[in-house]
């Protein structure tokens, strides 16, 4: 290292009161009421009786510094300078003045072409990862499949017309970073890791053996090199040791496909938080729009709407109608890899007589 | 186009895949990143590198270890397979950086951090990572290295990574939502300063996430995406304004509030007299749907503080665990409570980092040696609030039943163990 002085360490988080517009930081807990002005908009209201307008767009997440600028430049004209991103990666002008309102909306959608919505009962932006833009692990890839999805979904993002809000996630490996969500797309890779041997000296071994979550991995030696062998009826595919390891390939070009998941939820709104659920495997990994999941999806939202009640999540729609009215209406097949054998297994058995005949 | 450039000159964007995501309604990251090629010759490299993906459905990136002095993670590191290709991707890191909580922004800090990004590397930036942290992409080693001094010059810090605690996410809390039972970005800020050291020095037998929200709708994805759920919540009744009830009733009809809200409440604690709202305060779990439907007629109590969770994480290893609650209820408004909580969490790590595995989040630790040993461990009291019902497995180790050992050891126990459990306020 050079002989210059380090910056400071250990700093911390940024002061938020430094980036709060000044409505906010003026109305901070004081706040008592908000409204949906249309798709896209908010208004809050605070005890003073002030009133805070959010205008939320789609953005893409992956953005250059001049896009940043761009951003910038419009939340000065309309903002004082303010805005936000929420855990979906939609962005938020706040405005205070409601005559900036046209104008800001108008260079939003048109300068910036970033579509308006995300709010109420509508799709939001899809959390979603690197992929191939950036991670080492993925099998496909996430911005890509994401801009794909959403162009399908856009006037579901727009409109406030499903029976609740639809989260939505993708993940480009088993690791799943971007979780759970109302509709998620995840990787299945279908073989064990093929192990290149030569470079495995590189790698803790210990490590890649501990990570294994089936116990399918030992130490091994092959052709005097000290390895490590996969008992392959114990793999169960899920790449575990190659977030450890580059030399346990779990991934596969030819053989890796998609599947889509569905009924997670975070929120303990009615019901407690649920895990997403095995809707339908085996979808192709189609670059560069991946359509089969869009039409995937379509189906599932198409039967949504069509018999969801106001304010059921997609999972508390599921519980209503049953989950062979759901595998009816999709016309996505109910096999036998729909049935648990994790953690989970039994309770998620439909132990009783009670079924819908 | 800049001259500057010169030795690359030779490399055109060549992404015929890629180029049909500039079609349709959604912004397209790739019509970003392809006009800003212009300018950064490095992201033409990137974007081919890209379209080969998209061609042979495969990943050319592989991970390294590179971090700023006084550093054990926040820079992750990347180099390309197709390097002799690609020489700009031959290293091309992210810097991940610790958000603003809420993910707030003022546009001279977003300017700053454009102008970090693109000065020292490729430009590109990300808002945000899913544990919260801004991404900014695209550093050689000594790009990365510089952008971390010029981010802390700026007063900006790097984000978590490696078996550490990670970088905290939280809602929009009381800045701008009537719903917000406790400051989430205080508390986020407080937590972030106080526990700086284990982000920045993996010292952790693996990952630790803090996700803070600031009700039940849980809009910072805490209960599957975080170790440490913070959720806020309250005590005592709810806050009902009868006229606006009838207002409700008058605009929606009597209808819609008992399909809507009235059967839809989790433990049937509300009904319905002429137009003014019944609640059973005592039986209401705090699920926010009401709320959610009724937002200018029903409120949080007043008496408000946080609900902790411990344990959630996504599949790996041994699939989903779901956070479960490990505090019913604890005050967090004072700076007492606040180094309560701090206090609190030392012991949670504590015992988790003595006794997990490795690569064992502390849900999977939970699920190995059982709610009630990590209980005793951490020296909190059980609690019928931590469970949905008593077990049904009837093969107990009793500890007080059990007779003496056979070589008259007794029953010693490591320090941990014996100690007092130190009284956490609960409800």
């Amino acid at each position: 290292m050079s002989d210059k002085p380090l910056a400071p360490r250990d700093q911390g988080a940024p002061d938020y009161t430094k980036h709060l517009h000044p409505l906010m930081l003026k109305n901070y807990g004081e706040w008592v009421s908000h409204d949906r002005v249309r798709p896209g908009v908010l208004v809050h209201t605070a005890s003073s009786g002030d009133k805070l307008y959010t205008i939320r767009a789609g953005s893409p997440r992956t953005m250059s510094a001049d896009t940043v600028r761009k951003v910038c430049d419009i939340a000065d004209k309309y903002c004082q300078g303010f805005l936000r991103f929420t855990s979906r990666s939609n962005i938020e002008f706040l405005c205070g003045d409601k005559k900036d309102l046209d104008n800001l909306i108008k260079a939003v959608e048109k300068d910036l072409g970033w579509p308006l919505g995300g709010t109420g009962p509508s799709v939001s932006n899809i959390s979603h990862t690197q992929g191939w833009l950036h991670c080492n692990l993925p099998g496909t890839d996430a911005a890509g499949s994401v801009k794909a999805m959403m162009d399908d979904l856009i006037e579901e993002f727009r409109n406030e017309n499903l029976p609740n809000r639809v989260h939505m996630a993708t993940s480009c490996c088993q690791i799943n970073c971007a979780s759970h969500g109302d509709i998620s797309v995840i990787v299945q890779h279908h073989h064990p890791p093929r192990i290149n041997h030569n470079n495995m000296q590189i790698c803790e071994l210990p490590k890649v053996v501990a990570i294994c979550p089936a116990a399918a991995i030992r130490p091994a030696v092959v052709n005097g090199v000290e390895t490590v062998e996969v008992v392959e009826e114990k793999c169960m595919y899920c790449g575990a040791c190659h977030g450890q390891c580059p030399s346990m390939e779990i991934r596969d070009s030819e053989t890796d496909t998609l599947s889509i998941w569905v009924g997670g939820k975070m929120s303990a709104a009615r019901g407690a938080p649920t895990f997403m659920k095995l809707a339908v495997w085996g979808i192709a990994n189609n670059p560069p729009r991946w359509p089969e999941v869009s039409e995937a999806i379509r189906r599932i939202l198409n039967a949504y709407k069509a018999t969801g009640k106001p304010w059921e999540r997609v999972g508390e729609w599921i519980d209503r109608i049953g989950w062979a009215k759901f595998f009816e209406m999709t016309g996505f097949p109910f096999t036998r890899y729909h049935i648990d054998d994790g953690p989970e297994a039994l309770s998620n058995l439909n132990r009783s007589a009670m079924i819908r005949l | 186009m800049s001259g500057k450039h010169d030795k690359n000159k030779a490399m055109t964007l060549h992404t015929p895949l890629l180029n049909e995501l500039e079609s349709g309604p959604w912004p397209s990251f790739f019509s970003d990143l392809k006009e800003y090629s212009k300018k950064k010759p490095v992201v033409v490299e990137l974007l081919n590198q890209l379209e080969e993906s998209y061609e042979n459905r495969w990943n050319y990136w592989i991970g390294k270890v590179l971090n700023a002095p006084g550093y054990g993670g926040g820079i992750i590191a990347r180099v390309s397979e197709k390097a002799d290709k690609y020489p700009g991707l031959a290293n091309f890191h992210t810097v991940r950086v610790i958000e603003p909580p809420g993910w707030v922004y003022n546009t001279d800090a977003l300017r700053n951090l454009a102008d970090t990004a693109e000065r020292n590397g490729a430009g590109i930036l990300q808002f945000h990572g899913m544990t919260g942290d801004i991404l900014l992409l695209g550093f050689s080693d000594e790009g990365s290295l510089q952008c971390v001094e010029d981010l802390m010059h700026d007063g900006w810090d790097i984000g978590g990574s490696g078996a550490a605690l990670r970088t905290l996410q939280c809602c929009v809390g009381q800045a701008r939502c009537e719903m917000a039972c406790f400051d989430t970005m205080k508390v986020t800020k407080h937590l972030t300063d106080s526990f700086i050291h284990y982000l920045h020095r993996p010292e952790f037998v693996y990952k630790f996430k803090f996700k803070l929200s600031g009700c039940s709708n849980d809009c910072a994805n805490s209960m599957v995406r975080s170790d440490m759920p913070i959720i806020g919540t309250w005590r005592g009744p709810m806050q009902v304004d009868q006229e606006k009830v009838a207002e409700f009733i008058d605009a929606k009809g009597l209808e819609y509030l008992i399909d809507n809200v009235l059967t839809r409440c989790p433990t049937r604690c509300l009904s319905v007299k002429g137009k003014t709202l019944q609640v059973d305060n005592d039986n209401c779990v705090r699920c926010m749907h009401c709320i959610n439907v009724m937002h200018h007629a029903l409120k949080p109590g007043k008496d408000r503080g946080v609900t902790i969770l411990i344990g959630g994480h996504r599949t790996l290893k041994i699939g989903d665990t779901m956070a479960s609650v490990l505090v019913p209820f604890m005050k967090l408004e004072t700076d007492e409570d606040l180094e309560k909580l701090v206090e609190f969490v030392e012991r949670v790590w504590e015992f988790w980092n003595d006794n997990g595995m490795d690569h064992e989040r502390v849900g999977e630790f939970i699920a190995r040696v059982g709610m009630g040993t990590f209980l005793k461990g951490i020296g909190v009291e059980p609690d019928p609030r931590m469970i949905r019902q008593p077990r049904t497995t009837s093969y107990i180790k009793f500890e007080e039943l059990a007779p003496p050992r056979m070589d008259g050891e007794g029953n010693k126990m490591p320090p941990v163990w014996n100690r007092e459990a130190e009284a956490v306020e609960t409800a």
